[in-house]
């Protein structure tokens, strides 16, 4: 003990403290961590339920609302007009430029086609949650003819796309397929 | 302040406790024997009206918590049954609704009174930043409370909260999950919620303890805002405190129950009488009324700011406006407490009072209803920048430019000078 005070080798006992240590913080989180992952979605809430829509007597100017993953997801048939004003509007007036389709490449731009189903550009298909903080938007409101976000004030147009107000996002396009003509399955 | 204990044990069976636990020497040296500023006014009886609104919140919520089931099916039901089928049912959570606005608006008197008379200043910093904890710990617990009527405003400001962190970037969006347990609010949520609601207010407890404790080391501010010197300074809190703090705590009582007997949803919202439903957002949204000021500070940051985007400018504007009161010791520069001797200060601070009900009121409204002329939006940012400004250049500044009126002597002194006229 009295060569203590001298900066001296590591000993046995620096040695025993520290592995001891280090054993002691990876056991508590360890420990932790199923504490901590229980809070995350059960198995099944994350079991990929996918849903069957049949849209055959959904006429343009139309739309259903289904539940998919506990979030609503609108799919609208579009009336010509609707499709002509999503088209018509320039990339670069868009607040968010890019398509958050999960069926297309992440870095798709937000052009009407790639917002709207692949070979049926009547067809939107997307989730109708506000990306601003979640709140469900109104259908066919506000200035652009699409959506609007009631809680605060957010302006979706007829493709979905944000055009004023806090949201950052356009509204996502969920993963989904056609199986025929008029059925879709969404997830 | 606290001075050497003044407990004596009479009885034979005080004394045999005593060499064994000294609890009574304990809450006589803290509730009888302490002594106070005898100069404080009723204002400070808001300690003793808040640590009663603890109390009453949590014996009225472990009742209703026997009632109550924490499940997205019933909730909404087994809500109803307690206003409709337990006995007395509709008193208990009557009590304890209004009995969260109540604990804010006594939070409220409480924190302003520490503002105007810089309770916050040196030696009492630690003490006002427990202070700090308690209140945003009360601001979890109101806020998951809400939640468990599981009403459309339940449903819809639990989704608009949990949301706020999906601003954070990379992050954000598996904390929320982490949070809801789901992809939307569900009743994963719900329950961790009752579990989290059951918890807060046993912590508030503790870090109550801390502050009252943290009190007594430092002793109580007053309205002259300079240290008691003698015992000729200060009473003893039994029986002037106490008494002063009964009155008044029966007088608060008078005001809570007129809310709960004949306003009793008054303070609340009706939309939350409808059931929960996740297809249909209400036409318009509105936290209860204590958060509104903090709500109208989110949407008055509707643009980006740099490479901050708006949502997440508007989330770190409505957590800073809460963060910059714990560093409120340090922005103030004045040597001088009490806002008495502060001519400048005086108009900075109710300013700032008017300015927080006023943004109250801006939470309120739509964003784009028009105010005076102006857009309610317009007025939020103006109001969002002077309450960042008192803290931020106000306050730091008027410590240098401000000239302050004297100080007394002592309490004794300002006391019979004052009764000498």
């Amino acid at each position: 003990m009295a060569e203590s005070d001298t900066p001296a080798e590591p000993t046995r006992r620096d040695f025993l403290l520290h592995a001891a240590g280090a054993f002691g913080v990876v056991g508590v989180a360890a420990a932790a961590w199923p504490f901590i992952d229980q809070m995350n979605p059960d198995a099944s809430t994350r079991a990929l339920a996918s849903v069957e829509v049949d849209i055959a007597a959904v006429q343009p100017g139309q739309a259903i609302t289904i539940m998919w993953r506990g979030k609503p997801v609108v799919i609208r048939n579009r009336t010509e007009k609707e499709v002509e004003e999503g088209k018509t509007v320039k990339l670069e007036e868009l607040k968010d430029p890019l398509a958050r389709n999960a069926n297309a490449d992440a870095s798709a731009d937000a052009s009407d086609a790639n917002r709207a189903a692949a070979g049926k550009e009547n067809i939107l298909v997307m989730t109708k949650v506000c990306t601003h903080l979640g709140c469900i938007p109104l259908d066919e409101s506000g200035e652009f003819g699409g959506w609007f976000c009631p809680c605060h004030g957010s302006v979706y147009d007829t493709a979905g796309r944000i055009r004023k107000g806090p949201a950052p996002e356009n509204l996502p396009i969920p993963p989904y397929a056609f199986l025929s003509d008029t059925k879709i399955r969404i997830g | 302040m606290s001075g050497h204990s003044t407990y004596v044990p009479k009885t034979a069976i005080g004394k045999w406790f005593e060499a064994r636990l000294p609890v009574v020497r304990l809450l006589h040296d803290t509730a009888v024997s302490y002594p106070t500023p005898r100069n404080l006014n009723a204002l400070w009886t808001f300690g003793g009206i808040l640590a009663m609104m603890l109390v009453v919140q949590i014996v009225t919520g472990v009742v209703l918590a026997m009632h109550y089931a924490a499940d997205s099916r019933v909730a909404f039901h087994s809500v109803e049954s307690i206003m409709r089928d337990v006995n007395w049912g509709w008193l208990i959570r009557y009590l304890h609704a209004n009995g969260a606005s109540m604990f804010f608006i006594a939070v409220y008197v409480h924190i302003f009174r520490g503002l105007y008379y810089g309770s916050y200043k040196p030696p009492r910093e630690i003490l006002w930043i427990l202070g700090v904890i308690i209140y945003l710990l009360m601001m979890a617990a109101a806020f998951m409370g809400y939640v468990l009527p599981w009403g459309q405003m339940s449903f819809w400001g639990a989704t608009v909260i949990t949301n706020f962190f999906t601003a954070l970037p990379f992050v954000g969006q598996p904390i929320q999950t982490l949070l809801i347990g789901g992809f939307s609010v569900d009743n994963a949520t719900l329950n961790r919620f009752f579990s989290l609601h059951y918890l807060l207010p046993f912590l508030i407890a503790g870090v109550v303890v801390l502050h009252v404790w943290a009190l007594h080391v430092v002793g109580q501010n007053n309205p002259l805002g300079i240290e008691a010197k003698s015992d000729k300074d200060t009473v003893p809190f039994t029986p002037y405190a106490t008494s002063k703090d009964v009155l008044w705590i029966v007088l608060f009582m008078i005001f809570y129950g007129w809310f709960v007997f004949y306003q009793p949803n008054f303070l609340g919202h009706p939309d939350n009488y409808i059931e929960a439903n996740p297809l249909s957002t209400p036409a318009h949204i509105v936290p209860e009324w204590y958060f509104l000021p903090f709500y109208a500070i989110l949407r008055a940051i509707d643009f980006n700011i740099g490479p901050i985007d708006s949502k997440l400018g508007g989330v770190l504007a409505m957590f800073g406006a809460i963060a910059v009161l714990a560093f409120l010791p340090w922005l103030d520069t004045s040597k001088v407490r009490s806002g008495r001797f502060r001519p400048i200060f005086k108009v900075a601070f109710w300013l700032f009072g008017l300015n927080a009900l006023f943004l109250g009121f801006l939470g309120s409204v739509k964003t784009d209803d028009i105010i005076l002329g102006a857009q309610a939006v317009v007025w939020a940012k103006l109001s969002t920048f002077y309450y960042f400004a008192y803290f931020l250049v106000i306050l730091p500044v008027l410590g240098y430019i401000e000239k302050p009126k004297p100080l007394p002597i002592s309490i004794n002194d300002a006391i019979l000078a004052k009764s000498a006229h």
